[in-house]
């Protein structure tokens, strides 16, 4: 799991789909590379900006269950908690 | 898991945009660019305008899958041109698609055999042309209070075209479709990054399939589509959200049964009964909801723009309508805060799915902030909504626009 959680991020940092695709810089704080290491392999992190900062605690934790659920991805129970709490600390009301 | 398929795709999109060098990357308060004050916080500091490959810069919301839209300046006329209209993908994996060996594939347990359509092979078909307006579901969820999650699309996410193509209902008789049938369900070449995500998959009701009108598109414009709006080909499904326009195609199924995939059963889904509909996709009907279909009668006020300043007058106020395919009847302009309304004047009419332009010469009482409203009604006497009609995931935002400017 943890080869395959490597080799997303490994895909987002080297086959941008869009044109030259700029990193998106989040905050830095406590859960950032977990962030950027499972979310990063399938969008880029712009996502979490527009969606912010109106998602309460729980629509947060909703977001990560939907990616993991209905979208896949391939992300540990320890990280998404770390996902959620980073999310939630600074992209949330 | 990743495949080697996916990863073999992607790097080729990756190697062959990265070689185009059409980069143009303008901070948001540098470039001007005024959005909506409704728009997520976020959004908004963190917004830019950028150009893909092929593209003017468009407003990006995403990088990756790409979301742009398009500026309201180029809603001025009735026609988006190419290089400005808006991209929608869900999912990243985007392959060049080579036109000499793409194929569509029609078939399915609802069709009597098998057809293959490359694209010479389309363009033989009998061609079909006409204007429609290619508008997302989602268009203005950014504005939605309180918001709901998703792309946070402002005004943009829309454009209208001239597309070219043979009817949809051509290919399917060339398998045969079987009385049985009761959706079309359609797939492009785009895909996930891994296999574990749900495919984009769409599916149409037959009825709606085989209306003169539904398209295979390879022209839009007068011009191959750009790659980020689907080429070589797209489904053309007037007067229907985007969602349904399928990029790429390049595979057709007739199906007895209704699809059940996530895109069909969970996304894409209003609320049974809150909205003014006449198009109805009822095989996919649940107890609650029903896929988004024909979309909302609308307008949109290109001139001037908000928080503008403005010399002289008359003003004019100028700006398109649109719906699902019945045709604007009328736009009407109120000034004094919609106490009273007075009939703006429609511009040349491109058929019933097109954007249907409108003009009205304001004359303001002073100097000062000068508020105008813009309000469209169809030919079956639907009119846009005074409130929002709130849905959980952004849909039919269709509430009267309302503009400040100032009257120097």
């Amino acid at each position: 799991m943890r080869a395959l959680m490597v080799a997303l991020a490994a895909v987002a940092l080297t086959l941008p789909a869009a044109a030259d695709e700029k990193p998106v810089e989040l905050k830095k704080a406590p859960g950032l590379d977990t962030v950027e290491a499972n979310c990063s392999g399938c969008h880029s992190l712009d996502y979490i900006l527009m969606n912010s900062p109106y998602p309460n605690a729980a629509l947060w934790n909703a977001e990560v269950t939907k990616m993991i659920k209905t979208f896949g991805a391939p992300i540990s129970e320890a990280d998404a908690k770390v996902i959620e709490d980073y999310l939630k600390k600074n992209y949330g009301s | 898991m990743l495949t080697r398929r996916h990863l073999v795709g992607a790097a080729g999109a990756g190697l062959a945009l990265a070689g185009s060098g059409m980069s143009l990357r303008t901070a948001a308060a540098a470039g001007g660019l005024e959005l909506p004050a409704a728009l997520p916080q976020g959004l908004r500091d963190h917004v830019v305008l950028d150009a893909l490959p092929g593209k003017k810069p468009l407003i990006k919301l995403s990088y990756r899958p790409p979301n742009y839209e398009t500026p309201i300046e180029y809603f001025r006329t009735a026609i988006t041109p190419n290089d400005a209209f808006f991209v929608r993908y869900h999912l990243s994996n985007i392959p060049e698609v080579d036109a000499k060996t793409w194929k569509i594939e029609v078939g399915g347990d609802g069709a009597n055999g098998r057809a293959e359509f490359t694209l010479d092979d389309l363009k033989r078909l009998p061609a079909v042309e006409l204007v429609a307006v290619n508008q997302c579901s989602g268009n203005r969820r950014g504005l939605f209070q309180p918001h709901v999650p998703g792309v946070e699309w402002g005004y943009g996410a829309m454009g209208c075209a001239r597309w070219k193509g043979p009817r949809l209902k051509d290919l399917l008789d060339k398998a045969g479709l079987k009385k049985e049938a009761i959706e079309i369900v359609l797939e492009g070449a785009d895909g996930p990054v891994t296999d574990k995500t749900p495919d984009f998959i769409k599916s149409i009701p037959v009825w709606k399939a085989i209306e003169d009108t539904t398209l295979v598109a390879y022209e839009m414009n007068g011009a191959p589509l750009p790659h980020l709006n689907g080429f070589p080909a797209r489904v053309i499904v007037p007067g229907w959200t985007g969602t349904y326009w399928m990029k790429h195609i390049n595979s057709i199924s007739a199906v007895t049964k209704p699809d059940s995939n996530f895109w069909m059963k969970s996304a894409y889904r209003i609320p049974l009964g809150k909205f003014p509909l006449v198009a109805r996709f009822t095989s996919q009907d649940s107890a609650v909801n029903t896929p988004i279909s024909e979309m909302v009668v609308n307008s949109l006020i290109t001139d001037p723009v908000d928080g503008a300043t403005v010399r002289g007058t008359p003003v004019k106020i100028g700006g398109i309508a649109w719906d699902g395919g019945y045709g604007i009847r009328t736009v009407e302009i109120s000034s004094d805060g919609g106490a009273t309304w007075v009939e703006a004047k429609l511009g040349e009419d491109l058929g019933r799915f097109a954007f249907r332009t409108f003009s009205y010469q304001l004359s303001p009482k002073g100097a000062g902030k000068q508020t105008v409203m813009a309000r469209a009604t169809n030919k079956i006497g639907q009119t846009q909504t005074a409130e929002l009609i709130h849905n959980p995931a952004g849909y039919h935002h269709n509430v009267i626009q309302s503009i400040t400017f100032n009257v120097a």
